[in-house]
């Protein structure tokens, strides 16, 4: 049944290419040129990253997919893979789908084709590529290999030497020569092989788009927001963001502090913020395991802050170089004590520029911690999307001014919100706290100021109007998807293909993880019979939580699987049409 | 009127929380010290933070009148580094006790002393956990069986904090013992004044489970050394070695660039938005 399905559904019209081989074999290299002369052609594309834990060495690849519309998830198998070698294998082909139409061009130096490869009756063609670049002065094979996909999908080869040019210029003129004969060479090579894959050119001018990877996306999102101080300690995947971020912080006004752990950073983002700049932090699972503590002083001390994890297979050190939603629960759940505050997690690279503008609007708006939920597929992909569009909030914190008697720094208010003195302002010092608190933010252990403040620290985020951020709805019909994050880019094309079958699907993508607006999703819910929550975990944790806040309907599904294949639009799609079309 | 910004009396930086200190705790003088500090230096009460963790004497901020964090334990150096980083107009003092500094926050110490912000941290080091009932600390001697939960002793030798920070790289070291709290005073006054990371082990005895501390006043006395305080870490680091612990002073003074947040030419936030154009 699924198998028929399956191949009734159709793919877009995209084209899926997948460069693997050694790290230092070039792979990524050549994926970014790729995506930026087919950009530069009129293509949309998106370029993820799949790689090892070895920084030389390990596996390593590119998989790229382009379209004549903007791309937000991988295809439903490869229609090209260049392969330079095929070492550690195992490790990532399951990542790269196959169809028996897919062409695997392989330089036979690097050793035999592996079987599942073999099996999946992809025509294979081998191709020197390592033999020919040697023939060329600073030949390289990787620059042999984008010759090769130009001409196998028709870019222009003006478009691609004029990429790699800028791109490499900084090696000097002999590397940029000798990378234009290879490309000639490999183009060559191509034209010979008989294969067509042409690009999809889309419509237009390409002057309104923009490249941008999802740590950029989220790095600008938090500067337009207005966060100035940053502090963080390396990790897997999140680096890239704080390295993007220094020196543009220190460019606006801002500092960002490399940390000496992470227990520091979420601890220096709370004392820049107690000094009323706004502040964030960056780090992936391991360090958010060692920030919860921190987050819950945020929540106690109503200290704004922002903690971005960018997540990755767990647990423990688990895959740090893949993607997975398994942090949902730590985020919703992981402080001790009663601690509420806010989730959220973007939906796409681009939405990650709002989300984040939206979390330190909440965060400051709120005093409250907010964590966002980004993952290695959204981090480290790179897409060519139209300019986010510009969304200006105007995020200010409730401040206290000087000259109030008797300032009660946690008083009670009707909103829950109350304003907070910052250092500077005259007569008005106080001391925040972590300890319970009385409302002028004396330590008390009496239930009544527990019971006051503990309301005081939910309703503020109940009571808030979210506006229509909470989540993308889309479409309508009696079948509903409800999913987030990552997730959503494929779950929307799934949407488009059960569409085009004749079956309505609507696309509940949730921005808002908590608090969970249960009653627009309830009015999003309205007149739906089936359900399918879709996420990237293996214990249903999405699932789990929505059936706790929501009732859903009896017929609901949950489509889950762990990291780090991401989970495809055609399985999406077949899942939503059983029993249905 | 004050010819000075700030306050001209101790009173004026005390607020009326009364401390949860028992009676005879060497921390009612560190306490007494850090007003007479801020006095003297006529600091405005709104432009000093004190920051803290957890232990009976990081409740010190809320007995003041400046801004305070009483945040979370260990994490106080941390805290005060964030607010100098963000605010450097501040006068930033972080205080706690020697569990929450040399233990649970030892790694944050080594990093606060080698990065070298311009703040003033103050332990209240009186070798003992006195909120959780009386445990052996990070600087509690390895033969000291008064606690349950080490009833053997704790066969660790104890942390040396003036002999680390000098090895980490803080470039004003002092002990001082808090039954002497003008002299306290006088090198907080020092210690604020110095630019760049200034730590003060203040000896504060716990008389409820380290009552043998009385005694402290008795034993402590002036480095007999003329040689001190000095520029030359190899010579501090000497006399660290030769002492028992209980010698007060200013130990080691260093003119070193002070931490500073990187100075780039400005740029518009659409102008950053330019390099993701194709």
């Amino acid at each position: 049944m699924y198998d028929r399905l399956m191949n009734r559904i159709q793919e877009l019209d995209s084209r899926s290419v997948a460069l693997v081989g050694s790290g230092g074999a070039g792979v990524v290299t050549v994926g970014n040129l790729l995506l930026e002369a087919a950009a530069a052609d009129g293509s949309y594309g998106l370029m993820r990253r799949s790689a090892g834990p070895q920084i030389r060495g390990g596996e390593s690849a590119a998989l790229l997919r382009f379209a004549d519309m903007p791309v937000e998830c991988a295809g439903d198998y490869y229609h090209l893979v260049i392969a330079f070698d095929w070492r550690h294998a195992e490790r990532f082909i399951d990542e790269i789908p196959l169809a028996a139409s897919s062409c695997v061009l392989h330089d036979p130096a690097g050793g035999d084709v592996p079987e599942p490869i073999v099996q999946s009756g992809a025509r294979l063609i081998p191709v020197e590529m390592q033999t020919q670049a040697k023939e060329i002065e600073y030949g390289r094979a990787n620059m042999i290999a984008l010759g090769l996909v130009s001409s196998i999908t028709g870019l222009k080869l003006e478009t691609i030497s004029k990429t790699v040019s800028r791109s490499l210029s900084t090696k000097g003129e002999n590397v940029v020569a000798g990378a234009c004969a290879c490309i000639e060479r490999g183009a060559k090579m191509g034209r010979s092989l008989d294969i067509e894959l042409p690009m999809p050119i889309a419509q237009g001018g390409t002057e309104d788009r923009w490249t941008i990877t999802g740590n950029q996306a989220c790095g600008l999102g938090a500067l337009k927001g207005g966060v100035r101080f940053v502090a963080g300690y390396p990790i897997t995947p999140a680096s890239e963001m704080l390295e993007w971020l220094a020196p543009r912080l220190a460019r606006t006004g801002g500092c960002l502090i490399q940390a000496e752990d992470e227990l520091a950073s979420v601890n220096m983002i709370l004392g820049a913020s107690y000094g009323g700049v706004p502040a964030m932090t960056v780090t992936s699972g391991p360090g958010m395991a060692l920030m919860t503590e921190g987050i819950g002083l945020a929540v106690a001390s109503e200290t704004p802050i922002v903690v971005i994890d960018v997540m990755r297979g767990g647990p423990s050190t688990g895959i740090p170089t893949k993607s997975e939603q398994t942090d949902l629960n730590i985020a919703l759940y992981g402080m001790h004590g009663e601690a509420p505050h806010v989730v959220v997690a973007p939906v796409s690279i681009p939405d990650s520029v709002f989300t984040l503008q939206w979390a330190v609007n909440l965060a400051e708006s709120l005093q409250t911690a907010v964590i966002v939920l980004s993952d290695q597929l959204l981090a480290q992909s790179r897409v060519i999307v139209n300019r986010p569009p510009d969304i200006g909030f105007i995020t200010r914190r409730v401040t206290a001014q000087a000259g109030v008697e008797n300032y009660r720094r946690y008083a009670l208010t009707a909103d829950g919100v109350s304003a907070m003195a910052i250092p500077g302002t005259i007569d008005m010092s106080y001391t925040a706290d972590g300890l319970e608190h009385d409302e002028r933010g004396t330590p008390s252990t009496g239930s009544r100021d527990h019971l006051q403040q503990l309301e005081k620290r939910a309703g503020k985020l109940i009571g808030f109007d979210y506006g229509d951020h909470w989540a993308d709805v889309e479409g309508d019909g009696t079948i509903a998807v409800v999913t987030w994050g990552s997730c959503t880019g494929a779950v929307k094309e799934a949407i488009r293909r059960a569409g085009e079958q004749g079956v309505p699907v609507r696309l509940i993508a949730l921005r808002l993880l908590a608090p969970l607006c249960t009653q627009q999703l309830n009015q999003a819910l309205e007149g739906v019979r089936r359900v399918l929550v879709v996420e990237q975990t293996f214990s249903r944790q999405f699932y789990h939580y929505l059936r706790s806040q929501v009732d859903l309907p009896k017929f609901t599904e949950s489509l889950a699987r762990p990291g780090p294949s991401p989970l495809s639009p055609g399985e999406i799609t077949a899942m939503l049409l059983v029993g249905e079309a | 009127m004050n010819p000075l910004p700030g306050k001209s009396q101790p009173k004026d930086y005390k607020s009326d929380v009364k401390p949860v200190w028992c009676p005879g705790c060497g921390d009612f003088g560190v306490l007494n010290a850090i007003t007479k500090a801020l006095a003297s230096l006529r600091l405005p009460p709104e432009q000093v933070a004190l920051i803290s963790g957890i232990g009976c004497s990081s409740r010190v901020p809320a007995y003041t009148n400046v801004y305070g964090f009483h945040g979370i334990h260990g994490r106080a150096l941390a805290l005060g580094a964030g607010l100098k980083a963000a605010r450097p107009d501040l006068h930033v003092v972080v205080a706690g006790g020697d569990g929450d500094g040399f233990s649970i926050g030892g790694n944050h110490f080594l990093h606060a002393c080698r990065r070298n912000m311009d703040m003033t941290y103050i332990v209240m080091d009186n070798e003992v956990y006195g909120m959780t009932k009386g445990q052996a600390s990070p600087t509690t001697a390895p033969d000291w069986t008064e606690s349950e939960l080490t009833p053997s002793g704790t066969h660790a030798r104890p942390f040396q904090p003036a002999a680390i920070a000098l090895a980490a790289g803080a470039t004003f070291i002092a002990r001082a013992f808090s039954g002497k709290p003008n002299l306290l005073a006088q090198m907080m006054v020092l210690a604020m004044q110095h630019p760049g990371f200034a730590f003060i082990q203040v000896l504060s005895p716990c008389p409820t489970f380290r009552p043998e501390q009385k005694e402290w006043k008795n034993i402590v006395r002036p480095f007999a050394v003329d040689a001190l305080p000095t520029s030359d870490p190899a010579l501090a680091a000497l006399h660290c070695q030769r002492d028992d612990g209980m010698s007060t002073g200013v130990i080691y003074v260093e003119a070193r660039p002070v931490w500073r947040r990187s100075n780039m030419q400005e740029i518009a936030i659409e102008d950053i938005e330019q390099e993701f154009r194709l």
